[in-house]
Parts: structure tokens; C-alpha cells; sequence
């Protein structure tokens, strides 16, 4: 059996309990090495704590650790016989919505937590708002610190029914919610005896079953070319392949192809997964495809099936996180970055601001600040092939670009 | 299990083709990367995605090594044969000659790992380097779990935590001003047992000291060492014979080895599952001297 991959992200607000949930899951699934135990204990008692102080074994540069409160996206790493996760810790600060939408891009699965005494609050709409916008497919909601209401069914069912309100009305649809105490690690890994009226999974047996990715069947083939191989060797004096990881969708030898921008068509002869020819090959392997005609084509082109290919366009319309101090305004020049693609563009309007109170988008046209979500309307320099975001993610996403500092400004996910 | 078993990728398939990726944008994005290759087990794995990467084009770009001088032999005739093997060319910075030219000074305790900053630096500096690939993975150290794949450095070689980039999707931004360069880590998103079942499936071979073996050594601060022209054993240190494997190769100075009768990747892969120590923990006697060394390291442009 494949042992499968899957990325999450965790949001929740400040003293939700997320340091320690994420130790505590690190903890109990044996993620956690003697060494790195031992220096937490050390921490903890010089800190005048009694136990060890899990939250600790997500901590991490300087200054963070010196404030005692985690401020970016780090990365942690764990598996089970399984599966094996990769887990974007992003935290729950309002300023910082942007590292929330850093984490969330990568990941398929979305850990909200809130804490039972508090309940659904502002930070809780708006990570699950963020989460809908990024396209994360799963939200796991935790609903943290039963210990402290007694274990108390009531409570969880409130806190559950008003998070089902937040997300049917953002379009979430496959969310769990689960009642844990991370301090004491109940439902965590190990199901609990003190709420023997919850049935559910606990939440490592839900992340250890929650579907995967999507069938690549179900979506168009896109390749966007990275590099255009030629070795030029006496062994392969005349091998020009295109190779790229590939987007969404399926290939096969045979299949007709279309390559955006310049509509150029042809017929694919043969596949090579890393030196290793194939007949077939889906997402997300790197490939190598050869080609039955010498079209032109260069990086940053997109190779998609005739069947359904992506939208040629200079004009786009996209919801923007910025992510930079430097304000987003109409008529600023920058470069835009769709996967391999660069290309100019200038900003023509800012049409919308999202409002994290009402989670409601507010017509705007001033500057779009940094952490603020917005809609925006790009004029490239010249025709890019894209696709709706909320359809096909790589191919809908893109970066705006500071040319003279190279900052990356803002995320953004395609409309049309 | 999904109904698309057969369209679902084994996570050592994703991984690869995750690092894959990163290779091809880089190439596409600079025009003189690098590849930091010491003959340790990330890099091998590295240099061996890169061979796959461009395939059937040989690898694009050179290799440098940073030679303290006290590496271990076998790994540099590793090293050397293995450059020839794939006809990459290599360019070595050989820290003996910063000393010899007065350039850096031996430090009292006669460890070089930390002399190796400023020729790695003037090196990338001379050869006009833009991209230099590192085997870092974020699994290794607590101050690695927020590097970016793609982390930019300033003239100086220095790594600014507060100046790192959002990284998005698949994205990488590799925008950099004269004189700056990008270290780049396809290895991020592995853990050390993926290296080794990496390595396993496709029977790479490495240095055999990664492996099991009698070897003559001596206990300092708690980490068995080999002895060697770099200076030890001192008098008060004896010299034992001890089934030993080492799980880094660095320094010969401040590597240890381990006790362990793995000989087998299989052993090996089975020894790490069940350790109960990091590897830089057990081996790396620069990185106990405080929890935050790799961050100063990092900022003064280690690897
Ligand atoms: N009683 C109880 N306390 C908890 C539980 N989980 C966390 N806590 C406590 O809540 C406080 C905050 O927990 P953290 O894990 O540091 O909170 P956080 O949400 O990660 O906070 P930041 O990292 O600062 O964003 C700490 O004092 C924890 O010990 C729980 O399940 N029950």
C-alpha cells in the first residue's frame, strides 16, 4: 500500500493551545527524540515548570523564543506507519493573516483550534474564511481545553453548531470537529475515556484517513514548462524535451496537446518520469515529455490538453493577500509570477477590500496594506495562460513581484 | 483508501518530484548555481535528484566543496570518484589555504568546522555563484523549521530572518540584487529517514563509514572520535577499538561516531526508526554549545 503524504496547517488565536497541541501530537505519535525531549524538560525547569512544557517543541528563532510566541510559518515534520505529515504551523495573531495564507497554499488540510470557554470567535471566521479562499479542502476544527468545562457534551455541541453556521456560509464543506485537551492529551492520539459521548475519530485517526489529493482523472492536464532539455551530447544529438511538474490532470503517449500562449499543437511521443520512459504519468511527478513536432516553446509556457485548455489572457482579476509593508495601488508597476512564467504587469484598480468583521467583500479603491485581502485588476504585458483558482490551484496562482528589491508583495488567486 | 489508488503518489515519489522542481526553477532563474557536495549523505542524495532533473542532459552547473582539511579520507576519494563518475566539474575551497595565507587563524581547540564560513563565502563571491544549493532539511534543528527553500543571503553572505520571503504554492522567488545570492535547500521538506529509504530505493551508494565498522577511536566530551593529524587524542585520552558507523561526515574534529552494527541501508533504516536521538545531537559536538548555535551560524552565512 502507498504510503501517502498529506500537508496541514494549523491556525487558532493566541492561548488557544496550538504550541501545545502540535507538541502534543508530535508527543504521542513518538515524533518526539529523547535529545529533544531532554533539552524541553531542561527549559521547562529552569522556567519553574513541573512537567515538560510541549509547546516547547514547536518554538523556534530568537526572538520568538525570547517573546515566547511563535510569529512564522515553521515547518514539522512526523509519521505514523500510515502516513507521513507535513505541518505548516502558522499562528493566530491579526497581523498575520499572511502567514496563514503562506501555510495554508501548500496545504490540503486546515487544523483550526478554539478554545471550548471562548468559542467561535472573529480569529475563528477569519482562518476558516482564509482557509475557504485558498482552496484547503478539510478543515479540521479542535475544539481545545474540554478539561476545563468538565468534559461537557453541551458545550462541545454549541461550539460545533456555531462553526457549521461560519462554514456552510463560507461554501466549506468537509468539516469534523473534534473535542480535545491538548494539556492532557485526550482525543489527540488517544481516544479518551472522559467524554464517552463522543464517537468520532480522535484526530490522528482522522489524519491518518482523510482522503489525499483529489483523482487527477477528474481534472485537464496542464505541464508548465520549467525547462526545454537539450543535451546537445554525441549520445543525444537531436533529444529536445520539455519537462516540468506537472500541474493537475493525466498524460498519456498519444494524447494532442495545445501550448499556451502561442496555440502551437501537437501530439505527444513519449514521457520520461526522471530518465525512466512511461506510458502515462499524472500529478504532481516531474516529467519529461517529447514531442512529435519542433514547436517553438519556452519557459514558462503551459502544455495543456486540446480537450480543455487554460484561458489565454492579458487581464486578470484576482484576490490579492498582501504580504509586504509596501502598499498595493492602482497604477503601480511590478512583476508577476505565474509558476515559471515572469512577466510585467501593472496594477489598473483595486476594487474590493475584504472585511475580516463581517467577512464581506466592501467596495475600496484606495491602498490595499499589508495583511489586508483584497480584489484586484492586473494588466500584464503580455497573454499568460491561466485557470479560475478555485478550479485548478497551481495554475491559478501567481505572486506579485517588487522589481527593484525583489520582495514578493502579494499572493493572489485567479477569477475567471 | 481512495479510489484512485493508482493515481496517488508514495510520499518518497512526491518528495522527489517536489525537489526536482526546485532544481529545474533554479536553473531556470540564475545563471550560476552551485552545488554545495561534501560527500555526505544530503548531498549525495541532492546531486543524484539533480542527475535525475536534467536527465538525459548531464547536471548543469558545478559542484564545490569546502575542505577543512580534516575530513575524513575515504570520503574525499568518495568525493573524487564520484565528480569523475557523473563529469561534473569540482571546485574545492580548501580551508588550509585561508590559513596559510593568514587570512583566518586556527582556533585554540583546533576545530575547523567553524573556519569553513569565510571560504565559503569568498569562494561564491569570486565565482560569481548566484544559486548555491545546500543539503539542509528543516527536520535537522529548530532554527532550519522556518528556513525558506529558497533563502536569500546579502552581500555579505548573511541570512536575515526577518528579511525571508513568503514562500506560496510552488512559487520560488529567486529576485536578487547584485552581489546577493540564494541558498537553496531541495532537501527541505525531508526528514532523515527519508534520505535513507531514498537511498535505499535507489541504491545510491555512499562513503562506507556511514555503514558499520571497526575503527581505532577515543571519547571526547561524550562523542567517540578518530584520531588524525588534525590533534587528538591528547595523553589523557585512550585510544579503544570499537564496532562504530558515523551517521554525518563532517570534521573529523567534532563528528563522532556511533555505536551500531548496522552494515546494510536496511540496518541502517531500522537503526534510525528506533533512535532516540537526532542526528545532529548525537554527532555535532559545535551544535550542543547552545540551543540557538545554528541560528548564529546561519546569520553569519554557514551552511
Ligand atoms: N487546561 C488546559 N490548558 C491548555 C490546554 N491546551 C493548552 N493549554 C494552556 O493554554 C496556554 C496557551 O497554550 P499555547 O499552546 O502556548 O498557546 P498557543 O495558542 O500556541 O499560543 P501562541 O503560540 O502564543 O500562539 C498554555 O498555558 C497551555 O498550557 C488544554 O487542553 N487544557
Amino acid at each position: 500500500m502507498t504510503h501517502e503524504l498529506l500537508r496541514f496547517a494549523t491556525a487558532g488565536s493566541v492561548d488557544d493551545g496550538k504550541s501545545t497541541l502540535v507538541g502534543r501530537l508530535l508527543h504521542d505519535s513518538k515524533s518526539v527524540l529523547a535529545d529533544q525531549l531532554a533539552a524541553i524538560e531542561r527549559v521547562s525547569n529552569e522556567r519553574g515548570m513541573e512537567s515538560a512544557d510541549l509547546a516547547l517543541l514547536t518554538d523556534g528563532l530568537r526572538a520568538e523564543r525570547e517573546q515566547g510566541i511563535t510569529i512564522d510559518v515553521a515547518y514539522r515534520y512526523f509519521s505514523t506507519a500510515k502516513r507521513s505529515f507535513i505541518l505548516a504551523d502558522t499562528p493566530g495573531h491579526v497581523q498575520y493573516t499572511r502567514n496563514m495564507v503562506t501555510g495554508a497554499s501548500t496545504t490540503e488540510l486546515a487544523l483550526i483550534l478554539i478554545d471550548v470557554r471562548h468559542g467561535v470567535v472573529e480569529q475563528t471566521r477569519r482562518h476558516a474564511a482564509i482557509a475557504a479562499l485558498l482552496g484547503v479542502r478539510h478543515i479540521a476544527v479542535v475544539v481545545n481545553k474540554m478539561d476545563l468545562v468538565d468534559y461537557s457534551q453541551e458545550k462541545f455541541n454549541e461550539v460545533s453548531a456555531s462553526f457549521t453556521d461560519v462554514a456552510s456560509s463560507l461554501g466549506l464543506v468537509d468539516t469534523t470537529v473534534i473535542p480535545v485537551s491538548a494539556l492532557v492529551g485526550d482525543n489527540v492520539v488517544d481516544a479518551s475515556d472522559t467524554m464517552p459521548w463522543y464517537t468520532g475519530p480522535t484526530l490522528l485517526d482522522y489524519l491518518e484517513t482523510v482522503p489525499v489529493g483529489t483523482d487527477p482523472r477528474d481534472e485537464p492536464f496542464r505541464l508548465p514548462v520549467q525547462y526545454v532539455n537539450r543535451p546537445r551530447t554525441a549520445k543525444y544529438p537531436d533529444f529536445r524535451g520539455f519537462s516540468g511538474r506537472i500541474a493537475s490532470g493525466v498524460v498519456r503517449v498519444g494524447d494532442d496537446i495545445v501550448v499556451s500562449p502561442l496555440g502551437s499543437k501537437s501530439t505527444v511521443t513519449g514521457i520520461e518520469v526522471l530518465g525512466t520512459p512511461v506510458d502515462e504519468a499524472f500529478s504532481p511527478q516531474s516529467v519529461t515529455l517529447l514531442l512529435a513536432d519542433e514547436i517553438d516553446m519556452d519557459r514558462g509556457d503551459v502544455i495543456s490538453s486540446t480537450e480543455s485548455s487554460p484561458l489565454m489572457t492579458n487581464e486578470i482579476t484576482a484576490t490579492v493577500c498582501v504580504l509586504n509593508e509596501q502598499p498595493i495601488t492602482a497604477g503601480q508597476r511590478v512583476l508577476a509570477r505565474f509558476g515559471p512564467k515572469t512577466i510585467r504587469a501593472i496594477v489598473e484598480s483595486v476594487t474590493d477590500r475584504l472585511d475580516l468583521e463581517s467577512l464581506t467583500h466592501l467596495p475600496f479603491n484606495g491602498a490595499l496594506e499589508v495583511n489586508d485581502l483584497g480584489t484586484i485588476k492586473l494588466r500584464l504585458a503580455g497573454d499568460v495562460a491561466v485557470d479560475n483558482y478555485a478550479d485548478l490551484r497551481t495554475t491559478g496562482a501567481f505572486i506579485l513581484v517588487d522589481e527593484q528589491d525583489g520582495s514578493t508583495l502579494v499572493g493572489g488567486m485567479t477569477r475567471c | 483508501m481512495s479510489d484512485f489508488a493508482d493515481y496517488t503518489l508514495d510520499h518518497l515519489d512526491v518528495l522527489e518530484s517536489e525537489a526536482v522542481h526546485v532544481f529545474r526553477e533554479v536553473i531556470g532563474e540564475f545563471d550560476r548555481p552551485v552545488l554545495l557536495f561534501s560527500g555526505g549523505k544530503d548531498s549525495v542524495v541532492m546531486l543524484h535528484l539533480a542527475v535525475k532533473a536534467f536527465a538525459p542532459s548531464p547536471v548543469p552547473f558545478p559542484v564545490l566543496h569546502v575542505d577543512t582539511g580534516h575530513n575524513f579520507p575515504e570520503v574525499i576519494t568518495y568525493r573524487d570518484e564520484t565528480v569523475d563518475r557523473l563529469g561534473v566539474r569540482l571546485v574545492v575551497a580548501n580551508v588550509q589555504d585561508w590559513i596559510d595565507d593568514g587570512r583566518l587563524r586556527e582556533r585554540p581547540d583546533g576545530t575547523r568546522n567553524p573556519l569553513q564560513t569565510v571560504p565559503l563565502l569568498e569562494t561564491i563571491v569570486a565565482n560569481k555563484f548566484d544559486a548555491v544549493f545546500g543539503g539542509g532539511r528543516r527536520d535537522e534543528e529548530k532554527a532550519r523549521a522556518k528556513e525558506r527553500v529558497f533563502s536569500l543571503r546579502d552581500g555579505f553572505g548573511q541570512w536575515d530572518p526577518r528579511r525571508q520571503r513568503p514562500e506560496l504554492w510552488d512559487v520560488y522567488n529567486g529576485r536578487h540584487r547584485p552581489g546577493e545570492h540564494v541558498r537553496v535547500f531541495p532537501l527541505s521538506n525531508w526528514t532523515e529517514l527519508d534520505v535513507w529509504r531514498y537511498i535505499e530505493r535507489e541504491e545510491i551508494e555512499l562513503p562506507w563509514l556511514y555503514y558499520s565498522h571497526e575503527r581505532e577511536v577515543f571519547s571526547r566530551d561524550g562523542m567517540w572520535l578518530t584520531a588524525g593529524d588534525w590533534g587528538g587524542p591528547n595523553d589523557s585520552e585512550a585510544v579503544v577499538n570499537k564496532v562504530v558507523r558515523y551517521r554525518t561526515v563532517g570534521d573529523m574534529s567534532c563528528t563522532g561516531a556511533v555505536e551500531s552494527t548496522a552494515t546494510t541501508v536496511a540496518d541502517v533504516i531500522v537503526e534510525v526508526a528506533a533512535s532516540r536521538l537526532t542526528e545532529r545531537g548525537a554527532t555535532r559536538a559545535d551544535d550542543r554549545l547552545s540551543e540557538a548555535a545554528m541560528e548564529d551560524r546561519k546569520r553569519e552565512g554557514y551552511f
